[in-house]
């Protein structure tokens, strides 16, 4: 940090804030601690869900703080709007000068640097300075990118670097992530997420998305020509399968298997094998039971049809269809929601399962009603995406990886090894440093201590 | 010899390194921190064989899949990996103390999963389960957890260190503050790379499942936070110089988040529960 910017004024005021490390931890721990609420707090449940579960105090609270959707609240995105803030200017802030480290001409080697690091390792060798430096020197010049012999004392000192351009790494790191922020960012502003029921043998193009209750129309159509859910011996599900097809302009264009974990991918849409269930067929039997009688009158209707009751007994309309009614705990099946208009009194509800016939039974109504002969049919639930921001994020994801690998396993070092005349012998010394004083540089001196021991003892002849 | 025999041979076998490590510990003999390598070697190799034995096993039941799709196969590889990554410790530092750690974790993920409630059966997979992504997802993400559960055991002996009178035996013969302090780093640092790779693994595989590479799915966000806060700890380390307590206080925090995400999150309702 020069001193030109700690005086200036509001924008170089944010400069220094943003700058700071002390902020990028406390970012991160506050990012880390917020995330836990929407793990504990169910997430995007209707408003009036919450005020029963928790009361009004901490649904205001709820309300107030967005924490419904807590990933998507102003609050958090501006944590992470700051975060990448901070990220971009720490990177520029210190890459001026790790960029000075790295690209100077020729490294300065300093021997009293050295002597003052912890790292030294020593021993004596039998041989005389002269063969030992021929030896080491070509070692350094073999394995170091720079290196260096200077003459002190009648002994000698050897210097080696290698790894400088290795402090780019957490750049490579930073600006991964930045990456993956705009990739989401693009998902997020060009892409969508929703889906498609499809029943077998029909056609359609309009996706329901997930989020806004907003449909979008494909440029294409597809269709499910068949559907089959296989099972284990155990029961367990083994394998869902759509047999679909692809439509353009009339024209089937592609014919594709669709699987869980084997995506169709079409003019930059995906769908993805999601969910299954059963529809009705088109028609089905609606039966009238007296329960004394056993007098029974059966009609022909379709999902949406007003019939009409035996002896003025009103209008049924046959409203809607779930492929799971629960009921006082139980799971009723595949279920009917229909609505019964007397010709005076209140409309009821009433719920006809079809594989309980009988239920209606205990309305004690004049007629007990039940839908039977339902042909059913599978729909294929699919999931169909669009998001142009993966490639960014997946080279973002590759970019971690890379980066993470070089600043972690890989470093700059600087070594030094001292010649030592002793008598007829020679004291060798090995002494490393490196940035910041990384952990590892110790074992990596001792490493090369041992290496250049072993190969100085059997001299190539 | 069935997989399942030879898990609770291993199971006593961790036990006895576990003894063993402990006696070197107490009674300083170099010949037992040998002997209860040695062991820790044999106990190593019978969980490799074994998960190598239950792979085949699930193909002979004709289901064919890698030995990591359930809790019982999880806690497995996961002593697995502990093993491995402490006897690479242990062949460069020779630092036994961390052994006692090293097998104590693997005794009791082993001990855990032969309780009858966590299920042992070969299930086949669910079609959500049916990807190449499986095996390079789980094994990045536990080889993650072991280098940061050995951290952990590191901070640990540090804070004993730190906290008791460093004059008394067992106490003085844990290693020096330096060294504690920079195996917990490297440890963490190898966590780190593996948990990043998890993560993506992960992230890769639900968009070619799902269609979304990340849902904050309870698993997915508590990852998150464990990346968070080890990314915390490598930028205290290294830009603002912190060592010792802070650090091993941190990564006891980041294991804690780390027993979260594996554990905790079965709790929460989402995608990773183990059923």
């Amino acid at each position: 940090m020069n001193n030109e910017k700690q005086a200036g004024g509001f924008f170089d005021r944010m400069w220094v804030f943003f700058s700071s490390v002390k902020l990028s931890v406390g970012l991160l721990l506050t990012l880390a601690a917020t995330s836990i609420i929407g793990t504990v707090l169910p997430q995007n449940l209707a408003p009036v869900l919450y005020r029963q579960k928790f009361g009004p105090v901490i649904h205001s609270l709820i309300d107030a703080f967005s924490l419904h959707d807590m990933y998507g609240s102003w609050w958090f995105r501006l944590l992470i709007v700051l975060l990448m803030v901070n990220i971009i200017v720490c990177s520029i802030e210190r890459l001026s000068s790790t960029w000075k480290i790295i690209f100077p001409q020729k490294p300065a080697f300093r021997a009293d640097r050295f002597r003052k690091s912890g790292h030294r390792t020593e021993w004596v060798s039998d041989r005389s300075p002269e063969s030992l430096k021929t030896q080491l020197s070509g070692y350094m010049e073999k394995h170091y990118r720079h290196s260096r012999v200077d003459s002190l004392d009648g002994g000698y000192l050897i210097f080696g670097e290698r790894g400088r351009w290795t402090r780019l790494g957490v750049y490579v790191v930073h600006l991964s992530i930045l990456l993956l922020m705009i990739g989401a960012l693009i998902g997020s502003i060009f892409g969508f997420e929703g889906q498609m029921n499809l029943p077998v043998g029909q056609t359609d193009k309009t996706i329901t998305l997930r989020d806004e209750s907003r449909v979008v129309q494909l440029d294409f159509a597809l269709r499910c020509d068949d559907f089959t859910v296989t099972h284990y011996p155990s029961g367990m599900p083994r394998e869902y399968r759509s047999d679909m097809a692809i439509i353009e302009n009339g024209q089937v264009v592609a014919k594709k298997i669709l699987r869980v974990n084997e995506p169709i991918r079409h003019r930059g849409i995906n769908i993805f094998q999601s969910s299954y269930g059963k529809v009705p067929g088109d028609t089905f039997t609606v039966a009238f039971t007296e329960p004394e009688s056993g007098l029974r009158v059966e009609k022909r209707a379709s999902l949406g049809d007003r019939i009409e009751i035996p002896a003025g007994g009103g209008t049924l309309i046959v409203e809607d269809f779930t492929n799971d009614f629960g009921f006082r705990g139980h799971s009723l099946g595949p279920t009917f929601i229909t609505r019964l208009i007397p010709e005076s009194g209140t409309p009821q509800p009433i719920v006809l399962p079809v594989e309980f016939p009988s239920f209606d039974r205990m309305r004690g109504g004049d007629y007990t009603i039940s839908i039977e002969n339902v042909e059913f049919r599978y729909y294929t639930g699919l999931q169909v995406t669009r998001d142009p921001g993966v490639p960014l994020v997946y080279a973002g994801f590759a970019l971690i990886i890379l980066g993470c690998y070089i600043t972690f396993f890989m470093f700059h070092r600087q070594i030094c090894i001292e010649l030592v005349p002793a008598g007829d012998k020679t004291t060798v010394s090995v002494s490393g440093i490196s940035g910041k004083n990384r952990p590892g540089m110790k074992t990596a001196v001792i490493r090369l201590a041992r290496r250049l021991e072993r190969i100085t003892r059997h001299p190539k002849s | 010899m069935t997989s399942a025999t030879l898990f609770s041979l291993v199971t006593f076998i961790y036990g006895l390194a576990l003894i063993l490590y402990v006696i070197t510990w107490i009674f300083t003999k170099p010949f037992f921190g040998k002997l209860a390598t040695g062991v820790m070697i044999a106990a190593a190799m019978g969980n490799g064989v074994g998960i190598a034995l239950r792979w085949v096993e699930s193909y002979q039941m004709g289901y064919g899949h890698a030995p990591l799709s359930n809790l019982y196969e999880s806690l497995i590889f996961f002593s697995f990996c502990i093993a491995v990554i402490y006897l690479f410790i242990d062949s460069r530092y020779r630092i036994r103390i961390i052994g006692a750690v090293a097998a104590a974790v693997p005794f009791l993920a082993m001990a855990y999963a032969s309780l009858p409630s966590v299920d042992s059966q070969i299930q086949p997979l669910i079609p959500a389960l049916q990807s190449n992504w499986l095996i390079a997802h789980v094994m990045t993400c536990f080889f993650g957890y072991a280098a940061f559960a050995i951290a952990w055991g590191i901070s640990i002996l540090y804070l004993l260190k730190a906290g008791m009178d460093s004059r008394s035996g067992m106490i003085a013969r844990i290693p020096d503050f330096p060294t504690l302090d920079e195996l917990t780093h490297q440890m963490v640092m190898f966590g780190f790379l593996f948990l990043s790779v998890g993560i993506i693994t992960g992230a890769v595989w639900a968009n070619q499942a799902w269609g979304r590479y990340w849902g904050w799915d309870p698993k997915e966000t508590w990852s998150l936070i464990t990346w968070l806060i080890y990314a915390t700890l490598l930028h205290a380390r290294l830009m603002r110089g912190w060592e010792g307590k802070r650090i091993a206080y941190l990564s006891c925090l980041g294991f804690f988040a780390v027993i979260f995400t594996y554990f905790g999150v079965n709790l929460l309702p989402g995608l990773h529960s183990y059923q």
